[in-house]
């Protein structure tokens, strides 16, 4: 059988975790499917994963689990794999994913792949792996008596395959003191100040150094104010203390997915590229048609920011935008 | 107090990757290097930490001989001594993890131990997020990941995570493993006098053992659908109307 570690929230499983049970799906065959999730609401999150094909949701039944608890939480999956012997144990390459699978990894002394787009069952597992923030592909071998990966998200498809009802088994882990020290204390909510999520935002535009200056920026805060975007930056910009770095579009910033990027005066480096490749339509504006950006985006603009971006707001005025 | 920072070198890839011919690595003839973003966060924060309690700061990395540039950056900009555990192969998270417990277990043996040893989350190039988390349960202590923000008081790591709503804090109890991310701070840039220090710090050599790959690697290849060339809508201020046609498609404009 297979195991996936299903993270959830407001009774709901989260789609990075519905598509790592879409690869554990595969591996698994004719296999039965687990699932183990924990906290709160963990049961109403559990009711939909039957149409995933998961034939048993296990429920870690514990107080240090109603926050995030990643040891413990570790904990839970080293007692399934003791109990259920599976040939492989999955989880959403998200931060949270990741990290709890570490730790199961640390405290069995495995191997982990993180962040699968393909695996092959068998013993090496076969695995396509994203490195460089899914700038390049790694094929691999993935040892171990248990096979632990987590899966990209975004990669995979999630589908429901119309199996029956759940079964929810409940458990109570047992822990150790020290694993219950790692935990969230605290949860502090951040006011919104109206401001649009960068993460979440329909619009994105972004300037790289070529703004020239924090002073620079004002004609994008004008076009995204205007169709209710966001305003990004590169990293070269963060580096350079023009802008914070929560701005930062990029494989050590903000994953955006926008349903249409503009990027000005950014040359495209793999780090950029990372983190706006979900963007359903890029368009480039740069001096230089020979940046790399102009080879990954749908559009480009050949012209300087500084008067592409003013001339656009001034065309979506006129045409009676805002 | 004492604080190690370990750092990766990897390779500035600029807007193109290109392969090596046997398909093992970035072909990096024409590239410069750097620490991983990540982890320069790290080293400036062990830095500033340093500088507000006292104590020693010290920079871990595995890597080639070459990874000394990178020791020498991170001691300009403070750190005080340097620990590079040479390799020409390519480690995977297990063995990474069991020789950075070796370094940290000799150091103990000659009397130094750490109180916070930071990690980045994840390597820019490997990306397996799990070497600090490793290296923790083997030292048998706490580890927070993806941190953000972090105040040491009392014997005591607050450390925060950004989330979608805001932030989560923990509060672990020092000696503790801390992986960072880029945010965490704004790392300086190193001055004239602290390159020309770097020069005379210390560094210390070992070749580390290495163990079978848990992951093993059998070749790196470039994603499908690279290298599309984009539409060009026009030159300069004149496309303006070409972009707005793009964006009323995608349904932002009425």
């Amino acid at each position: 059988m297979t195991l996936v570690y299903v993270e959830h929230q407001d009774g709901r499983p989260d789609d990075a975790s519905l598509q790592a049970i879409a690869l554990a799906r595969e591996i698994a065959g004719d296999a039965p499917l687990h699932a183990l999730l924990a906290g709160p609401e963990a049961e109403d999150a559990a009711a939909g994963l039957g149409a995933h094909g998961v034939a048993t949701a296990h429920i870690a039944d514990h107080e240090v689990l109603a926050t995030h608890a990643p040891v413990a939480l570790a904990r839970c999956i080293g007692e399934l794999i003791e109990r259920l012997s599976p040939s492989a144990v999955a989880a959403a390459g998200s931060e949270r994913g990741n990290e709890v699978m570490a730790h199961a990894a640390a405290l069995g002394d495995l191997p982990l792949a993180a962040n699968c787009i393909a695996a092959e069952a068998g013993d090496p597992m076969g695995v396509t792996r994203i490195r460089w923030g899914g700038s390049l592909l790694e094929d691999a071998r993935l040892h171990g008596p248990v096979k632990l990966l987590t899966v990209a998200p975004h990669t995979v498809e999630a589908a429901e395959v119309g199996g029956g009802p759940t079964a929810v088994e409940r458990f109570t882990p047992s822990l150790g003191d020290a694993d219950q020290v790692v935990r969230v204390v605290e949860t502090v909510q951040q006011s919104s100040e109206g401001g649009v999520n960068l993460a979440d935002a329909r619009f994105v535009v972004s300037c790289g150094r070529g703004a020239g200056s924090p002073e620079g920026f004002a004609p994008a805060e004008e076009l995204a104010a205007l169709l209710g975007g966001a305003v990004g930056c590169s990293r070269a910009v963060t580096i350079a203390g023009w802008r914070p770095h929560t701005d930062q579009v990029g494989q050590t910033g903000t994953k955006i997915a926008p349903e249409v990027y503009l990027a000005c005066g950014i040359s495209g480096a793999t780090q950029h590229m990372a983190g706006c490749k979900g963007a359903k339509r890029i368009i480039a504006v740069n001096v230089d048609p020979e940046a790399p950006i102009i080879a990954n985006a749908d559009y480009a603009v050949i012209g300087d920011l500084h008067e592409v971006i003013p001339a656009i707001t001034a065309e979506l005025r006129k045409a009676g935008a805002g | 107090m004492n604080i190690l920072v370990c750092a990766k070198r990897v390779p500035m890839t600029g807007g193109t990757i290109v392969l090596t011919e046997d398909e093992q690595a970035i072909q990096t003839r024409h590239l410069g290097f750097t620490i991983s973003p990540h982890e320069e966060c790290g080293v400036e924060e062990a830095v500033r930490l340093i500088e507000a309690n006292g104590g020693e700061s010290v920079v871990l990395a595995l890597g080639p001989s070459e990874a000394e540039e990178q020791l020498r950056d991170a001691m300009a900009l403070g750190i005080d001594r340097a620990i590079l555990l040479e390799t020409a192969d390519e480690f995977d998270g297990q063995a990474t993890a069991a020789a950075i417990v070796a370094a940290i277990e000799a150091e103990r043996a000659s009397g130094v131990e750490f109180d916070l040893i930071f990690f980045g989350n994840e390597s820019a190039d490997s990306g397996n997020y799990q070497v600090g988390i490793r290296v923790a349960h083997a030292l048998g202590r706490p580890c927070v990941t993806g941190v953000k923000g972090i105040t040491v008081q009392d014997g005591r790591a607050r450390c925060e995570q950004e989330t979608a709503s805001g932030r989560d804090v923990y509060d672990v109890p020092l000696p503790a493993v801390v992986t960072v991310k880029e945010g965490l701070n704004l790392p300086r840039y190193p001055s004239v006098p602290g390159r020309l220090r770097a020069k005379r710090k210390p560094l210390a050599t070992s070749a580390p053992s290495g163990r079978a790959a848990g992951v093993e690697k059998l070749r790196l290849r470039l994603p499908p659908g690279q290298g599309k060339q984009a539409e060009i809508l026009g030159h300069g201020p004149e496309a303006a109307p070409a972009v707005v046609e793009v964006l009323r498609r995608a349904g932002l404009v009425a």
